[in-house]
C-alpha cells in the first residue's frame, strides 16, 4: 500500500499522524481515499475538483504537476507526500 | 493560544526582514507545542524566489525550503509552527493573496516594514473555513 506524508499545518485533521497509508492507482485516486478517511481535509487541498493553486503532489522527489498531474500513475510501494507553496504579499 | 518567542529571536527576525526592504522577505518558525502555546525556538531565513521586480509586494519560498525545514523539525522532534513575511510599507494585515495561500493551524508572523525599519510584528492564523484570519496573541520573552 501506498503512503502519504501530511505537511505538519494538516496532521491536525489527521490526529496528529504524519503518514497516512493510502490506496488507489492514481494521484487523485489516492487523494480521494485519503480525504474518505479525513473528510476535513478536503477543502484544504482542493478547490472544487482541482488541486489549490499552492498545494503541490510529490512522489519521491517529483513533483506530479510534472508529470500528468493528478493522472499520475501511483505504484503500491510509492511515497507521496503533500508540500505547499509558501507564498504570501 | 499564544506566540511566544524570545526577543534575540524576534529581533534577528526584524533585522532579516530590514535588510531585504524594499522587497518582502521571509522564513521558517520552528519550535514546541506545549498546551495551547506554540513556542518559536529557531528561525529559519529563506530567500524570496518570487521574480524580482514583483518581490515588493510578494514572496515565494524557493522550492525545496518547505521539504528541508519540516524533514529537519521532524528529526528533532520539533515542530514546523509556521512562517514569518515582511509587509515592506504596509500593515502588518495579512492580504487577499495571504488569504487564498494559507492553511489553518499554520502561524503566520507578519512583520511591517516602513522605510526600512521594523515597526509592528503581528501573528494571525487562519480559521477552519478558510474565510479570514484572526489575529493570535504574541508575547515576547527575554531568554538569558
Amino acid at each position: 500500500m501506498a503512503s502519504i506524508k501530511i505537511p505538519t499545518p494538516l496532521r491536525a485533521y489527521t490526529g496528529g499522524q504524519a503518514v497516512v497509508p493510502v490506496s488507489g492507482d492514481t494521484v487523485k485516486e489516492v487523494l480521494q481515499d485519503l480525504t474518505s478517511q479525513y473528510p476535513d481535509l478536503r477543502q484544504h487541498i482542493f478547490d472544487g475538483d482541482k488541486l489549490r493553486s499552492f498545494v503541490n503532489v510529490f512522489i519521491g522527489q517529483e513533483d506530479t504537476r510534472f508529470r500528468d498531474g493528478l493522472e499520475t500513475l501511483v505504484d503500491e510501494a510509492d511515497e507521496l507526500r503533500i508540500i505547499p507553496s509558501i507564498a504570501g504579499g | 493560544m499564544t506566540v511566544i518567542i524570545s526577543t534575540d529571536i524576534h529581533a534577528q527576525i526584524r533585522r532579516y526582514l530590514e535588510g531585504t526592504f524594499p522587497n518582502e522577505g521571509g522564513g521558517f518558525l520552528i519550535g514546541k507545542l506545549e498546551n495551547e502555546h506554540r513556542i518559536v525556538t529557531e528561525s529559519r531565513f529563506v530567500k524570496n524566489s518570487f521574480e524580482t521586480e514583483e518581490q515588493y509586494h510578494r514572496y515565494l519560498m524557493e522550492s525545496g525550503a518547505y521539504q528541508d525545514a519540516e524533514d529537519e523539525a521532524d528529526a528533532r522532534g520539533l515542530s514546523l509552527l509556521g512562517y514569518f513575511h515582511s509587509h515592506p510599507n504596509h500593515p502588518a494585515v495579512p492580504s487577499e493573496f495571504d488569504r487564498v495561500h494559507a492553511w489553518p493551524h499554520f502561524l503566520y508572523l507578519i512583520v511591517s516594514v516602513r522605510e526600512g525599519e521594523a515597526v509592528e510584528s503581528l501573528a494571525w492564523e487562519l480559521a477552519d473555513n478558510r474565510d479570514r484570519f484572526y489575529p493570535v496573541a504574541l508575547e515576547e520573552i527575554k531568554v538569558n
